[in-house]
């Protein structure tokens, strides 16, 4: 197994907190998630109006995505084969909740395409992928807890095989208000920190 | 890099109880949909495929349950008891399990449902098939709208390659909910009429109930008559749109174009294409315009829609079974519901069940999200 790959740059997003590669770029303790999530946006400049139409979870995965990948500043010219793997454990259960109130009461039925396109978790997906022009490798997991071994397993085959050339992946769980986090890394052939279990795992508790 | 094989498999559907139960009705062009119409569900008429539940609880009960299971638990575990007994396998640490499915244990977010609303989780839907065979690994679930059936045979062909498993046992489903039906009929995607993919007349998508499971393994001793080699696989996105598919057919051109170079073998090498094939004008139409892009228009495809009607989850899976069995069976399987070509591109339909000598198949799929998989794959007898 090649073991020659490193984790470029790493984005959290918890507590309402962002930070890049360790740094804290937005804090704001006093809103609600949705507060929080809609002034990040607009502090860190992301400039996508489709933004505002996301689900809770698209939201925090994509602005992670976004803040992590506009630091790279990748080619606007040349394509960027960068696959993406994502995880968490709630799926995209805060808006199948949504859904399913919409049609829990046959008097008050009223299931919307605007909420249920947002019912799978690869979603966030598609968002970042439209965003950055990613025609590339993706996936969504599903697991109890943050799974290093999986990630770190998946990633280097895409890598190891040529199917990428980097690959954005980690964890982006959205359950509700209280219980969400974001923690995204890239997987390169540069890089300072290695990429093995005991390094994701440190990076994915800082 | 090891070879890597698709061996035992099963499926249990409205068609049948058994791979070979349900490859002979489909050899009959024996559709397993039927037509529902109860308010409770869905305001209007509707075409689905359901598995009979109480052959499910006969099935069921004889692997001796000692708890409740939902519906969907009871349809995955019995497909894959199936398969585990037939490969024979010692469920060691070297043996991997995968669960495809889009929304799972969904229909416990409904009030009404006697389950807990935890049951919901993914993640307890594997634990709960973990535990219940004894697995020594954690479930990996995949989630990944309509591909995630297909895709889960690329990743277990992955961590077999990655040295981390020597066989992966996966199973798929996903079970008929208002839940699903009414989200597609607010998409007005739904037909009230048997789904007729790639034809003129179409009307729109059927959801069907399905499980499929199969045993993927690196071991080439003990396998399946229909067993296949995974030739190649990619998985691309569209970066379009995410619940449309894009125009240019941009994400499975590219699967296609990843997974031919993986298997080192160009468009004259395939003898047919299980296909996706939606029924829906946007869906064929896109497949329509990839397959011309990478020269596959002469070559025989079919859509299993008319017979199962859109499984999700599980129809990735079901239909890569299905083409398994035609390579074994030599012949190749009508494209139910297809008189008249609704798209603009040639494509080759089989309209008419056909003996004919065959060694290799093209599998895709495409959904939400603007995700794509494609596979090739290669008889082993």
């Amino acid at each position: 197994m090649n073991t020659n790959y490193h984790i470029k740059s790493f984005c959290s997003i918890k507590n309402n907190q962002v930070s890049l590669n360790g740094s804290v770029v937005y804090k704001d303790e006093e809103n609600s998630f949705s507060q929080f999530i809609k002034a990040a946006y607009k502090q860190q400049n992301s400039k996508y109006p489709k933004f505002f139409k996301m689900d809770n979870l698209s939201k925090l995965a994509f602005l992670a995505a976004d803040i992590l990948l506009k630091n790279e500043n990748l080619s606007k010219e040349k394509e960027n084969n960068i696959a993406i793997v994502f995880s968490n454990k709630s799926s995209s259960l805060d808006t199948d909740r949504k859904h399913q109130e919409s049609i829990q009461n046959k008097e008050s039925y009223f299931p919307s395409p605007a909420v249920f396109v947002y019912t799978l978790p690869n979603i966030c997906i598609g968002e970042i992928s439209i965003k950055y022009k990613l025609y590339s490798e993706n996936s969504f997991f599903i697991f109890d807890s943050f799974n290093a071994t999986h990630l770190l397993t998946y990633t280097n085959s895409l890598l190891s095989s040529n199917k990428a050339n980097q690959v954005l992946c980690g964890w982006v769980e959205f359950d509700d208000e209280n219980n969400y986090q974001a923690f995204l890394y890239l997987v390169s052939t540069k890089g300072t920190t290695k990429h093995n279990k005991q390094d994701i795992i440190k990076l994915y508790n800082t | 890099m090891s070879k890597v094989y698709v061996s035992h498999n099963n499926i249990i559907s409205s068609l049948g109880f058994s791979s070979d139960a349900v490859v002979s009705k489909i050899s009959k062009e024996t559709s397993g949909l039927q037509r529902i119409d109860n308010k409770s569900i869905l305001p209007e008429p509707f075409y689905t495929s359901l598995i009979n539940t109480e052959i499910l609880q006969e099935n069921f009960n004889k692997l001796h349950p000692k708890a409740e299971y939902t519906r969907l638990e009871q349809m995955m575990i019995t497909s894959l008891s199936k398969v585990i007994d037939a490969s024979n396998i010692k469920l060691n640490d070297r043996v991997g399990l995968i669960l495809s499915t889009t929304k799972g244990n969904v229909d416990a977010l409904d009030t009404n449902n006697p389950f807990s609303k935890d049951r919901a989780y993914l993640s307890e839907l594997g634990n709960q098939v973990k535990n219940f065979f004894g697995f020594k690994n954690k479930a990996i679930v995949v989630s990944n709208a309509c591909v995630s059936g297909i895709l889960a045979v690329a990743i277990a062909k992955r961590y077999i390659q990655q040295d981390v498993y020597d066989h992966v046992f996966i199973t798929s489903g996903d079970v008929i909910t208002e839940f699903i039906l009414s989200g597609f009929n607010s998409f007005q995607a739904l037909s009230s009429a048997p789904c007729k993919p790639y034809d003129a007349d179409r009307t729109g998508i059927n959801i069907g109930e399905v499980a499929a499971s199969v045993l993927v393994t690196n071991n080439s001793t003990d396998l399946a008559k229909e067993a296949v080699t995974v030739l190649g696989e990619g998985s691309c996105n569209d970066a379009n749109h995410i619940s449309g598919p894009s125009r240019t057919g941009e994400g499975l051109y590219r699967s296609m174009q990843s997974a031919f170079k993986q298997a080192n073998i160009t468009a004259e090498d395939v003898d047919f294409i299980s296909a996706h094939g939606t029924a829906t004008m946007y869906n064929d139409e896109m497949e329509a315009i990839a397959f011309n892009r990478m020269q596959l228009s002469n070559v025989p495809l079919n859509s299993l829609k008319g017979y199962f009607g859109h499984s999700l989850g599980a129809s990735g899976l079901v239909e890569t079974i299905v083409g398994m069995h035609a390579l074994k069976n030599n012949t190749l399987y009508k494209s139910l519901g297809f008189e008249t070509l609704g798209v603009t591109k040639p494509l080759n339909i089989i309209t008419k069940t056909t003996e004919k000598n065959i060694t290799r198949f093209l599998k895709t799929a495409s959904g939400f999200g603007g995700c794509n998989t494609a596979i090739l794959f290669q008889k082993t007898n």
